[in-house]
Protein backbone atom coordinates (compact mmCIF):
# COMPACT_ATOMS: atom_id res chain seq x y z
CA UNK A 1 0.00 0.00 0.00
CA UNK A 2 1.44 3.53 -0.78
CA UNK A 3 2.42 5.89 1.73
CA UNK A 4 0.11 8.51 1.11
CA UNK A 5 -2.95 6.23 0.79
CA UNK A 6 -1.92 5.46 4.45
CA UNK A 7 -1.71 8.49 5.01
CA UNK A 8 -4.81 9.63 3.96
CA UNK A 9 -6.65 6.42 5.66
CA UNK A 10 -5.13 7.83 9.21
CA UNK A 11 -5.71 10.97 8.95
CA UNK A 12 -9.47 10.84 9.72
CA UNK A 13 -9.17 7.74 12.39
CA UNK A 14 -6.74 10.01 14.52
CA UNK A 15 -10.10 11.96 15.79
CA UNK A 16 -12.35 9.43 16.80
CA UNK A 17 -8.97 7.27 18.31
CA UNK A 18 -7.95 10.59 20.52
CA UNK A 19 -11.59 10.86 21.38
CA UNK A 20 -11.59 7.16 22.73
CA UNK A 21 -8.86 7.79 24.82
CA UNK A 22 -9.68 11.06 26.11
CA UNK A 23 -13.31 9.87 27.54
CA UNK A 24 -11.30 6.74 29.06
CA UNK A 25 -8.56 7.89 30.33
CA UNK A 26 -9.02 11.73 31.09
CA UNK A 27 -5.51 13.33 30.33
CA UNK A 28 -5.49 14.97 26.92
CA UNK A 29 -1.46 15.41 26.58
CA UNK A 30 -0.71 12.44 27.23
CA UNK A 31 -3.36 10.84 25.42
CA UNK A 32 -2.14 13.02 22.47
CA UNK A 33 1.34 11.76 22.49
CA UNK A 34 0.07 7.90 22.69
CA UNK A 35 -2.09 8.12 19.03
CA UNK A 36 1.16 10.17 17.72
CA UNK A 37 3.12 7.06 18.41
CA UNK A 38 0.56 4.85 17.24
CA UNK A 39 0.05 6.42 13.89
CA UNK A 40 3.61 6.53 13.55
CA UNK A 41 3.43 2.57 14.10
CA UNK A 42 0.46 2.09 11.54
CA UNK A 43 2.09 4.27 8.95
CA UNK A 44 5.87 2.26 9.42
CA UNK A 45 3.85 -0.94 9.60
CA UNK A 46 0.87 -1.03 7.92
CA UNK A 47 2.61 -0.43 4.18
CA UNK A 48 4.70 -3.79 5.06
CA UNK A 49 2.12 -5.66 6.28
CA UNK A 50 -1.14 -4.73 4.96
CA UNK A 51 -3.66 -2.57 6.85
CA UNK A 52 -5.55 -4.85 9.08
CA UNK A 53 -8.79 -5.49 9.04
CA UNK A 54 -10.25 -2.83 11.45
CA UNK A 55 -7.42 0.16 11.50
CA UNK A 56 -9.59 2.15 14.29
CA UNK A 57 -9.70 -0.84 16.37
CA UNK A 58 -5.85 -1.45 15.37
CA UNK A 59 -5.25 2.33 16.58
CA UNK A 60 -6.98 2.49 19.82
CA UNK A 61 -5.41 -0.28 21.47
CA UNK A 62 -2.24 0.37 19.92
CA UNK A 63 -2.34 3.84 21.55
CA UNK A 64 -4.24 2.71 24.60
CA UNK A 65 -0.73 0.16 25.01
CA UNK A 66 1.18 3.33 24.54
CA UNK A 67 -0.14 5.13 27.52
CA UNK A 68 -0.28 2.36 29.88
CA UNK A 69 3.87 2.01 28.44
CA UNK A 70 4.47 5.64 29.67
CA UNK A 71 2.47 6.02 32.75
CA UNK A 72 4.67 2.54 33.94
CA UNK A 73 7.64 4.13 33.20
CA UNK A 74 6.33 7.44 35.56
CA UNK A 75 6.81 7.00 39.38
CA UNK A 76 4.88 5.20 41.59
CA UNK A 77 3.68 7.98 42.95
CA UNK A 78 2.51 9.69 39.91
CA UNK A 79 0.85 6.55 38.72
CA UNK A 80 -1.54 5.69 41.93
CA UNK A 81 -2.33 9.69 41.10
CA UNK A 82 -3.51 8.47 37.58
CA UNK A 83 -5.23 5.67 38.87
CA UNK A 84 -7.37 7.69 41.21
CA UNK A 85 -7.96 10.16 38.60
CA UNK A 86 -8.84 7.68 36.00
CA UNK A 87 -11.02 5.39 38.38
CA UNK A 88 -13.28 8.23 38.51
CA UNK A 89 -13.97 8.39 35.13
CA UNK A 90 -16.72 5.62 33.44
CA UNK A 91 -14.98 3.63 31.05
CA UNK A 92 -11.22 4.00 32.85
CA UNK A 93 -9.37 1.28 33.61
CA UNK A 94 -11.59 0.17 36.63
CA UNK A 95 -14.40 0.94 34.28
CA UNK A 96 -17.09 -1.49 32.70
CA UNK A 97 -14.45 -1.99 29.32
CA UNK A 98 -11.57 -1.10 31.38
CA UNK A 99 -10.20 -4.85 30.63
CA UNK A 100 -9.30 -3.36 27.38
CA UNK A 101 -6.52 -1.76 28.25
CA UNK A 102 -3.40 -3.53 27.64
CA UNK A 103 -5.03 -6.54 27.42
CA UNK A 104 -6.86 -6.85 23.76
CA UNK A 105 -4.73 -7.69 20.70
CA UNK A 106 -4.45 -5.24 17.98
CA UNK A 107 -7.47 -5.69 15.76
CA UNK A 108 -9.83 -6.80 18.81
CA UNK A 109 -10.89 -3.63 19.83
CA UNK A 110 -14.36 -2.12 19.13
CA UNK A 111 -14.94 0.44 16.96
CA UNK A 112 -14.77 3.96 18.71
CA UNK A 113 -18.25 4.89 20.65
CA UNK A 114 -19.96 7.55 18.58
CA UNK A 115 -19.79 10.19 21.51
CA UNK A 116 -15.93 10.30 21.28
CA UNK A 117 -16.19 13.22 18.80
CA UNK A 118 -18.74 15.13 20.86
CA UNK A 119 -16.06 14.52 24.15
CA UNK A 120 -13.24 15.48 22.48
CA UNK A 121 -15.31 19.53 20.55
CA UNK A 122 -16.76 19.73 24.51
CA UNK A 123 -12.64 19.55 25.70
CA UNK A 124 -11.26 21.43 22.62
CA UNK A 125 -14.14 23.81 23.16
CA UNK A 126 -13.90 24.31 26.89
CA UNK A 127 -15.04 27.94 28.47
CA UNK A 128 -12.06 28.40 30.60
CA UNK A 129 -10.22 28.74 26.88
CA UNK A 130 -9.85 31.84 25.05
CA UNK A 131 -11.98 31.89 21.86
CA UNK A 132 -8.14 31.46 19.90
CA UNK A 133 -7.43 29.07 21.39
CA UNK A 134 -10.68 26.80 21.40
CA UNK A 135 -10.56 27.21 17.40
CA UNK A 136 -6.56 26.51 17.05
CA UNK A 137 -7.09 23.36 19.41
CA UNK A 138 -10.74 22.32 17.57
CA UNK A 139 -8.69 21.81 14.34
CA UNK A 140 -5.50 20.43 15.88
CA UNK A 141 -7.03 17.51 18.39
CA UNK A 142 -10.30 17.11 16.33
CA UNK A 143 -10.01 18.29 12.59
CA UNK A 144 -6.84 16.82 12.66
CA UNK A 145 -4.95 19.40 11.26
CA UNK A 146 -1.41 19.98 11.62
CA UNK A 147 0.16 22.98 13.79
CA UNK A 148 1.40 24.40 10.49
CA UNK A 149 -1.96 24.13 8.54
CA UNK A 150 -3.32 25.96 11.46
CA UNK A 151 -0.59 28.66 11.67
CA UNK A 152 -1.17 29.00 7.76
CA UNK A 153 -4.83 29.19 7.70
CA UNK A 154 -4.31 31.82 10.20
CA UNK A 155 -1.38 34.03 8.76
CA UNK A 156 0.64 33.47 12.17
CA UNK A 157 4.36 32.25 12.07
CA UNK A 158 3.98 27.79 13.08
CA UNK A 159 5.49 28.69 16.72
CA UNK A 160 2.83 31.60 17.83
CA UNK A 161 0.17 28.83 16.70
CA UNK A 162 2.34 26.10 18.54
CA UNK A 163 2.51 28.08 22.39
CA UNK A 164 -1.52 28.95 21.64
CA UNK A 165 -1.97 25.18 21.37
CA UNK A 166 -0.07 24.02 23.95
CA UNK A 167 -1.35 26.59 26.22
CA UNK A 168 -4.29 25.54 25.15
CA UNK A 169 -3.65 21.93 26.68
CA UNK A 170 -1.82 23.21 29.86
CA UNK A 171 -4.47 24.74 30.48
CA UNK A 172 -6.62 21.64 30.57
CA UNK A 173 -4.20 20.18 31.75
CA UNK A 174 -4.33 22.37 34.97
CA UNK A 175 -7.81 22.19 35.20
CA UNK A 176 -7.49 18.55 35.80
CA UNK A 177 -10.48 16.07 36.47
CA UNK A 178 -13.02 18.91 35.86
CA UNK A 179 -12.18 18.13 32.04
CA UNK A 180 -13.47 14.60 32.30
CA UNK A 181 -16.50 13.75 30.52
CA UNK A 182 -19.24 16.59 28.75
CA UNK A 183 -22.26 16.61 30.59
CA UNK A 184 -25.21 14.27 30.33
CA UNK A 185 -27.89 16.02 27.31
CA UNK A 186 -30.61 16.64 30.38
CA UNK A 187 -28.25 18.67 32.45
CA UNK A 188 -28.09 22.29 31.58
CA UNK A 189 -25.28 23.20 31.28
CA UNK A 190 -25.32 20.72 28.03
CA UNK A 191 -26.56 22.99 25.92
CA UNK A 192 -24.34 26.14 27.42
CA UNK A 193 -21.26 23.97 26.58
CA UNK A 194 -22.80 22.68 22.87
CA UNK A 195 -23.01 26.79 22.87
CA UNK A 196 -19.59 27.09 23.19
CA UNK A 197 -18.58 24.38 20.73
CA UNK A 198 -21.24 25.85 18.15
CA UNK A 199 -19.59 28.81 18.28
CA UNK A 200 -16.30 27.81 17.59
CA UNK A 201 -17.31 25.79 14.79
CA UNK A 202 -19.33 28.93 13.71
CA UNK A 203 -15.65 30.94 13.89
CA UNK A 204 -14.03 28.53 11.94
CA UNK A 205 -16.37 29.04 9.07
CA UNK A 206 -16.55 32.19 8.83
CA UNK A 207 -12.89 32.31 9.26
CA UNK A 208 -12.62 30.44 6.07
CA UNK A 209 -15.76 32.02 4.09
CA UNK A 210 -14.80 35.46 4.41
CA UNK A 211 -11.93 35.40 2.81
CA UNK A 212 -11.43 36.00 -0.99
CA UNK A 213 -10.07 34.17 -3.77
CA UNK A 214 -6.57 34.21 -4.73
CA UNK A 215 -3.37 33.49 -2.31
CA UNK A 216 -5.39 32.44 0.67
CA UNK A 217 -7.13 28.80 -0.36
CA UNK A 218 -5.49 27.86 3.36
CA UNK A 219 -7.66 29.74 4.80
CA UNK A 220 -10.78 28.46 2.42
CA UNK A 221 -10.06 25.00 3.56
CA UNK A 222 -11.60 26.14 7.29
CA UNK A 223 -15.19 26.43 5.75
CA UNK A 224 -14.90 22.38 4.44
CA UNK A 225 -13.23 21.53 7.94
CA UNK A 226 -16.11 23.45 9.83
CA UNK A 227 -18.72 21.91 7.80
CA UNK A 228 -17.34 18.26 7.99
CA UNK A 229 -17.26 18.93 11.96
CA UNK A 230 -20.38 20.50 12.10
CA UNK A 231 -22.23 17.53 10.00
CA UNK A 232 -20.26 14.82 12.74
CA UNK A 233 -21.93 16.86 15.70
CA UNK A 234 -25.34 16.32 13.37
CA UNK A 235 -24.97 12.86 13.31
CA UNK A 236 -24.43 12.64 16.71
CA UNK A 237 -27.46 14.83 17.86
CA UNK A 238 -29.81 15.00 14.89
CA UNK A 239 -32.69 16.29 16.62
CA UNK A 240 -30.90 19.22 18.00
CA UNK A 241 -32.65 22.23 16.15
CA UNK A 242 -29.34 24.82 16.94
CA UNK A 243 -26.93 21.95 15.32
CA UNK A 244 -29.26 21.77 12.35
CA UNK A 245 -29.20 25.49 11.46
CA UNK A 246 -26.05 25.87 12.15
CA UNK A 247 -25.33 23.30 9.40
CA UNK A 248 -27.96 24.27 7.48
CA UNK A 249 -26.44 28.05 7.81
CA UNK A 250 -23.62 27.07 7.01
CA UNK A 251 -24.28 25.06 3.57
CA UNK A 252 -26.78 27.99 2.66
CA UNK A 253 -23.92 30.70 2.63
CA UNK A 254 -20.82 28.53 1.24
CA UNK A 255 -23.17 27.54 -1.31
CA UNK A 256 -22.76 31.10 -2.82
CA UNK A 257 -19.07 31.20 -2.61
CA UNK A 258 -18.42 31.04 -6.64
CA UNK A 259 -20.07 33.56 -6.95
CA UNK A 260 -19.41 36.31 -4.02
CA UNK A 261 -15.86 37.12 -5.86
CA UNK A 262 -14.54 37.60 -8.61
CA UNK A 263 -11.09 36.15 -9.91
CA UNK A 264 -8.91 39.11 -9.09
CA UNK A 265 -10.82 39.31 -5.28
CA UNK A 266 -13.28 41.96 -5.80
CA UNK A 267 -16.42 41.65 -3.74
CA UNK A 268 -19.52 40.90 -5.54
CA UNK A 269 -22.52 41.89 -3.36
CA UNK A 270 -25.33 39.58 -3.28
CA UNK A 271 -27.41 41.53 -5.11
CA UNK A 272 -25.26 41.68 -8.35
CA UNK A 273 -23.94 37.60 -7.72
CA UNK A 274 -24.19 35.57 -10.86
CA UNK A 275 -26.88 33.05 -9.07
CA UNK A 276 -26.45 30.02 -11.76
CA UNK A 277 -23.12 29.84 -10.26
CA UNK A 278 -24.75 29.03 -6.66
CA UNK A 279 -24.31 25.44 -6.04
CA UNK A 280 -28.11 23.89 -6.20
CA UNK A 281 -27.19 20.51 -4.34
CA UNK A 282 -25.84 22.69 -0.84
CA UNK A 283 -28.85 25.07 -1.63
CA UNK A 284 -31.35 22.34 -1.39
CA UNK A 285 -29.67 20.10 1.32
CA UNK A 286 -29.67 23.54 3.45
CA UNK A 287 -33.26 24.15 2.84
CA UNK A 288 -34.68 20.66 3.76
CA UNK A 289 -32.91 20.50 6.43
CA UNK A 290 -33.76 24.09 8.46
CA UNK A 291 -37.17 23.38 7.36
CA UNK A 292 -37.11 20.06 9.02
CA UNK A 293 -35.96 21.78 11.94
CA UNK A 294 -38.27 24.53 12.01
CA UNK A 295 -41.12 22.08 12.24
CA UNK A 296 -39.65 20.24 15.13
CA UNK A 297 -37.21 21.79 16.80
CA UNK A 298 -37.55 25.08 19.79
CA UNK A 299 -36.44 28.10 17.98
CA UNK A 300 -32.80 29.64 18.19
CA UNK A 301 -30.36 32.31 16.40
CA UNK A 302 -28.62 29.45 14.31
CA UNK A 303 -32.34 28.58 12.61
CA UNK A 304 -33.19 31.70 12.06
CA UNK A 305 -30.28 32.77 10.39
CA UNK A 306 -30.10 29.49 8.23
CA UNK A 307 -33.84 30.52 7.61
CA UNK A 308 -33.32 34.04 6.48
CA UNK A 309 -30.19 32.75 4.13
CA UNK A 310 -32.75 29.85 2.87
CA UNK A 311 -34.86 32.83 1.35
CA UNK A 312 -31.99 34.52 -0.21
CA UNK A 313 -31.22 31.46 -1.57
CA UNK A 314 -34.28 30.05 -2.69
CA UNK A 315 -34.62 33.86 -5.04
CA UNK A 316 -34.01 33.39 -8.59
CA UNK A 317 -33.29 36.90 -9.02
CA UNK A 318 -32.24 39.63 -6.67
CA UNK A 319 -35.32 41.26 -7.14
CA UNK A 320 -37.59 38.54 -6.41
CA UNK A 321 -35.96 38.34 -2.87
CA UNK A 322 -38.93 37.51 -0.37
CA UNK A 323 -37.74 40.85 1.79
CA UNK A 324 -41.23 41.26 4.36
CA UNK A 325 -40.11 37.59 4.91
CA UNK A 326 -36.44 38.31 5.52
CA UNK A 327 -38.05 41.18 8.14
CA UNK A 328 -40.23 39.21 10.05
CA UNK A 329 -37.02 36.84 10.70
CA UNK A 330 -34.58 39.30 12.02
CA UNK A 331 -37.78 40.39 14.30
CA UNK A 332 -37.74 37.36 15.61
CA UNK A 333 -34.21 37.44 15.40
CA UNK A 334 -33.64 40.46 17.44
CA UNK A 335 -35.86 39.14 20.06
CA UNK A 336 -33.94 36.00 20.61
CA UNK A 337 -30.76 37.67 20.45
CA UNK A 338 -30.80 41.54 20.45
CA UNK A 339 -27.99 43.72 19.62
CA UNK A 340 -26.76 46.19 17.48
CA UNK A 341 -25.38 44.16 14.39
CA UNK A 342 -29.23 42.45 14.69
CA UNK A 343 -30.77 46.16 14.62
CA UNK A 344 -28.30 46.77 11.81
CA UNK A 345 -29.19 43.73 9.53
CA UNK A 346 -33.35 44.96 10.45
CA UNK A 347 -32.41 48.25 9.26
CA UNK A 348 -31.07 46.87 5.68
CA UNK A 349 -34.61 44.83 5.62
CA UNK A 350 -36.79 47.79 6.22
CA UNK A 351 -35.09 49.66 3.38
CA UNK A 352 -36.09 47.23 1.25
CA UNK A 353 -39.59 46.21 2.42
CA UNK A 354 -40.77 50.11 3.53
CA UNK A 355 -38.30 52.09 1.41
CA UNK A 356 -34.87 53.71 2.84
CA UNK A 357 -35.45 56.56 4.17
CA UNK A 358 -37.37 54.30 6.80
CA UNK A 359 -34.74 51.99 7.09
CA UNK A 360 -32.42 55.29 7.68
CA UNK A 361 -34.94 56.00 10.59
CA UNK A 362 -33.96 52.85 12.47
CA UNK A 363 -29.83 53.35 11.73
CA UNK A 364 -30.09 56.77 13.32
CA UNK A 365 -31.36 54.55 16.68
CA UNK A 366 -27.83 53.04 17.01
CA UNK A 367 -25.98 56.74 16.38
CA UNK A 368 -24.87 56.50 19.94
CA UNK A 369 -24.28 53.06 20.61
CA UNK A 370 -21.07 52.86 21.63
CA UNK A 371 -20.70 49.00 20.65
CA UNK A 372 -20.72 49.84 17.25
CA UNK A 373 -18.97 53.00 17.39
CA UNK A 374 -16.16 52.91 14.66
CA UNK A 375 -17.51 49.95 13.35
CA UNK A 376 -17.55 50.28 9.18
CA UNK A 377 -21.02 48.13 8.61
CA UNK A 378 -22.98 50.91 10.31
CA UNK A 379 -21.54 53.33 7.26
CA UNK A 380 -21.59 50.93 4.72
CA UNK A 381 -25.47 50.08 5.40
CA UNK A 382 -26.21 53.78 5.58
CA UNK A 383 -24.17 54.41 2.14
CA UNK A 384 -26.37 52.12 0.88
CA UNK A 385 -29.72 53.02 1.39
CA UNK A 386 -28.84 57.24 1.30
CA UNK A 387 -27.60 55.43 -2.62
CA UNK A 388 -31.31 53.57 -3.02
CA UNK A 389 -32.53 57.11 -1.57
CA UNK A 390 -31.00 59.01 -4.69
CA UNK A 391 -28.86 61.20 -1.94
CA UNK A 392 -25.99 60.13 -4.30
CA UNK A 393 -23.61 63.07 -2.83
CA UNK A 394 -24.03 61.55 1.03
CA UNK A 395 -23.79 58.35 -0.03
CA UNK A 396 -20.59 58.83 -1.47
CA UNK A 397 -19.53 60.53 1.96
CA UNK A 398 -20.23 57.40 3.59
CA UNK A 399 -18.99 54.90 1.33
CA UNK A 400 -15.99 56.92 1.76
CA UNK A 401 -15.87 57.25 5.65
CA UNK A 402 -16.65 53.28 5.79
CA UNK A 403 -13.29 52.47 3.37
CA UNK A 404 -11.65 54.23 5.91
CA UNK A 405 -12.89 52.55 8.81
CA UNK A 406 -12.42 48.88 7.68
CA UNK A 407 -9.74 46.99 8.03
CA UNK A 408 -10.56 44.33 5.44
CA UNK A 409 -8.78 45.15 1.93
CA UNK A 410 -11.26 43.46 -0.50
CA UNK A 411 -14.26 45.64 1.31
CA UNK A 412 -11.93 48.94 0.95
CA UNK A 413 -11.57 48.22 -2.69
CA UNK A 414 -15.34 47.99 -3.19
CA UNK A 415 -15.80 51.19 -0.93
CA UNK A 416 -14.14 52.73 -2.64
CA UNK A 417 -15.37 51.52 -5.92
CA UNK A 418 -18.89 52.09 -5.03
CA UNK A 419 -18.21 55.78 -3.88
CA UNK A 420 -16.53 56.56 -6.69
CA UNK A 421 -18.93 55.84 -9.18
CA UNK A 422 -21.19 58.54 -7.30
CA UNK A 423 -21.41 61.97 -8.03
CA UNK A 424 -18.80 64.50 -5.40
CA UNK A 425 -20.23 66.17 -2.87
CA UNK A 426 -21.43 69.57 -3.79
CA UNK A 427 -18.59 71.76 -1.85
CA UNK A 428 -19.06 75.51 -1.52
CA UNK A 429 -16.11 77.60 -3.45
CA UNK A 430 -13.00 77.75 -1.50
CA UNK A 431 -13.62 74.57 -0.02
CA UNK A 432 -12.36 72.33 -2.79
CA UNK A 433 -10.07 69.76 -1.69
CA UNK A 434 -6.34 70.55 -2.02
CA UNK A 435 -5.07 69.23 -5.81
CA UNK A 436 -2.64 66.41 -5.44
CA UNK A 437 0.90 67.19 -5.70
CA UNK A 438 2.16 67.48 -9.29
CA UNK B 1 -7.18 40.79 14.95
CA UNK B 2 -3.58 41.41 14.17
CA UNK B 3 -2.15 45.02 15.42
CA UNK B 4 1.03 46.56 14.98
CA UNK B 5 2.48 48.37 18.06
CA UNK B 6 4.95 51.05 16.58
CA UNK B 7 7.47 51.96 18.82
CA UNK B 8 8.80 55.53 19.09
CA UNK B 9 11.63 57.17 21.05
CA UNK B 10 14.42 59.20 20.97
CA UNK B 11 17.95 57.04 21.12
CA UNK B 12 20.01 59.86 21.75
CA UNK B 13 17.93 59.99 25.65
CA UNK B 14 18.65 56.18 26.23
CA UNK B 15 21.99 57.01 25.55
CA UNK B 16 22.52 59.23 28.38
CA UNK B 17 21.21 56.72 30.78
CA UNK B 18 23.40 54.22 33.03
CA UNK B 19 24.25 51.28 32.12
CA UNK B 20 22.47 49.12 34.50
CA UNK B 21 18.98 51.51 33.52
CA UNK B 22 19.59 50.41 30.13
CA UNK B 23 20.06 46.90 31.01
CA UNK B 24 17.13 46.97 33.43
CA UNK B 25 14.85 48.50 30.10
CA UNK B 26 15.82 45.63 27.74
CA UNK B 27 15.30 43.12 30.68
CA UNK B 28 11.65 44.46 30.92
CA UNK B 29 11.70 44.41 26.73
CA UNK B 30 12.85 41.14 27.05
CA UNK B 31 10.29 39.25 29.75
CA UNK B 32 7.52 41.39 27.44
CA UNK B 33 8.21 39.16 24.79
CA UNK B 34 8.45 36.26 26.31
CA UNK B 35 5.35 36.07 27.59
CA UNK B 36 3.78 37.42 24.27
CA UNK B 37 5.63 34.61 23.02
CA UNK B 38 4.23 31.99 25.47
CA UNK B 39 0.50 33.58 25.58
CA UNK B 40 0.59 32.71 21.63
CA UNK B 41 0.09 36.44 21.08
CA UNK B 42 3.36 37.39 19.02
CA UNK B 43 3.79 37.40 15.68
CA UNK B 44 6.51 39.01 14.88
CA UNK B 45 8.70 42.43 15.59
CA UNK B 46 12.24 44.29 14.47
CA UNK B 47 14.18 46.89 16.14
CA UNK B 48 15.12 49.95 13.19
CA UNK B 49 19.29 51.05 13.22
CA UNK B 50 20.07 54.13 14.55
CA UNK B 51 18.13 57.15 12.31
CA UNK B 52 21.41 58.26 11.47
CA UNK B 53 22.25 54.88 8.76
CA UNK B 54 18.95 55.84 7.18
CA UNK B 55 18.97 56.87 3.43
CA UNK B 56 15.73 58.30 1.13
CA UNK B 57 14.98 57.04 -1.85
CA UNK B 58 12.77 59.23 -3.92
CA UNK B 59 11.93 58.51 -7.77
CA UNK B 60 11.24 61.63 -10.33
CA UNK B 61 10.58 61.16 -14.23
CA UNK B 62 12.20 57.82 -13.92
CA UNK B 63 15.46 58.58 -11.89
CA UNK B 64 16.09 57.53 -8.80
CA UNK B 65 18.25 59.51 -6.34
CA UNK B 66 19.35 57.88 -2.91
CA UNK B 67 20.58 60.89 -0.22
CA UNK B 68 21.56 60.17 3.14
CA UNK B 69 19.03 61.56 5.97
CA UNK B 70 17.03 62.62 7.33
CA UNK B 71 18.61 63.60 10.47
CA UNK B 72 15.78 66.05 11.34
CA UNK B 73 16.12 66.94 15.11
CA UNK B 74 12.50 65.31 16.34
CA UNK B 75 12.50 64.74 20.01
CA UNK B 76 10.81 60.94 18.82
CA UNK B 77 11.69 58.42 16.22
CA UNK B 78 10.04 55.23 14.49
CA UNK B 79 12.28 52.83 15.79
CA UNK B 80 10.71 49.71 15.40
CA UNK B 81 7.32 47.40 16.04
CA UNK B 82 6.06 44.56 17.29
CA UNK B 83 3.09 42.66 15.74
CA UNK B 84 0.72 40.72 17.94
CA UNK B 85 -2.20 38.73 17.23
CA UNK B 86 -4.60 39.37 19.85
CA UNK B 87 -8.08 39.40 21.05
CA UNK B 88 -9.54 43.23 20.84
CA UNK B 89 -7.81 46.71 20.04
CA UNK B 90 -7.98 47.40 24.25
CA UNK B 91 -5.79 44.06 24.86
CA UNK B 92 -3.43 45.36 21.96
CA UNK B 93 -3.15 49.00 23.27
CA UNK B 94 -2.44 47.10 27.04
CA UNK B 95 0.55 45.50 26.25
CA UNK B 96 1.56 48.41 24.29
CA UNK B 97 1.09 50.40 27.51
CA UNK B 98 3.78 47.67 28.96
CA UNK B 99 5.96 48.53 26.85
CA UNK B 100 8.53 50.77 28.45
CA UNK B 101 9.00 53.56 25.94
CA UNK B 102 5.40 54.11 26.16
CA UNK B 103 6.47 55.52 29.71
CA UNK B 104 9.35 57.73 28.20
CA UNK B 105 7.98 58.22 24.94
CA UNK B 106 4.95 57.19 22.95
CA UNK B 107 3.68 53.60 21.05
CA UNK B 108 1.19 54.43 18.41
CA UNK B 109 -1.34 50.96 17.65
CA UNK B 110 -2.08 50.06 14.45
CA UNK B 111 -4.37 47.96 13.10
CA UNK B 112 -3.43 45.63 10.08
CA UNK B 113 -5.74 45.19 6.66
CA UNK B 114 -7.09 41.87 6.38
CA UNK B 115 -8.36 39.74 3.43
CA UNK B 116 -11.64 38.63 4.55
CA UNK B 117 -15.00 40.32 4.17
CA UNK B 118 -18.53 39.93 5.34
CA UNK B 119 -21.24 39.23 2.82
CA UNK B 120 -22.33 42.72 1.60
Amino acid sequence: MPQDSVEDLLRPLTRQVLGTLVRRYGQFEACEDAVQEALLDASVQWPERGVPANPLGWLITVASRRLTDQWRSESARRRREVTVFTLELPGGPGGPDGAALGAAEPGEERAADTDDTLTLLFLCCHPVLPPAAQVALTLRAVGGLTTAEIARAFLVPEATMAQRISRAKQRIKADGARFGLPPQPERPEHSERLAAVLHVLYLIFNEGYTTSSGDDLHRAELTAEAIRLTRAVHRLLPDDGEVSGLLALMLLTDARRAARSRPDGTLVPLADQDRGRWDAAAISEGSALISAALARAPIGPYQVQAAIAAVHDEAARAQDTDWAQILALYEVLERLTPGPVVTLNRAVAIGMVRGPRAGLEVLSGLDGDHRLAGNHRVEVVRAHLLEMAGDHAAARDSYQRAARLTTSTPEQRYLQARAARLPRLAREPGQAPASPPA
Amino acid sequence: MKYMLLIYNNPASYEAWAEDQRTALFNEVDALMKELRETGELVGGEALADPSTTKTVRVRDGIPAITDGPFAEVKEQFAGYITVDCESVERAAEIAARWPDARYFAMEVRAIMHTTSVEL
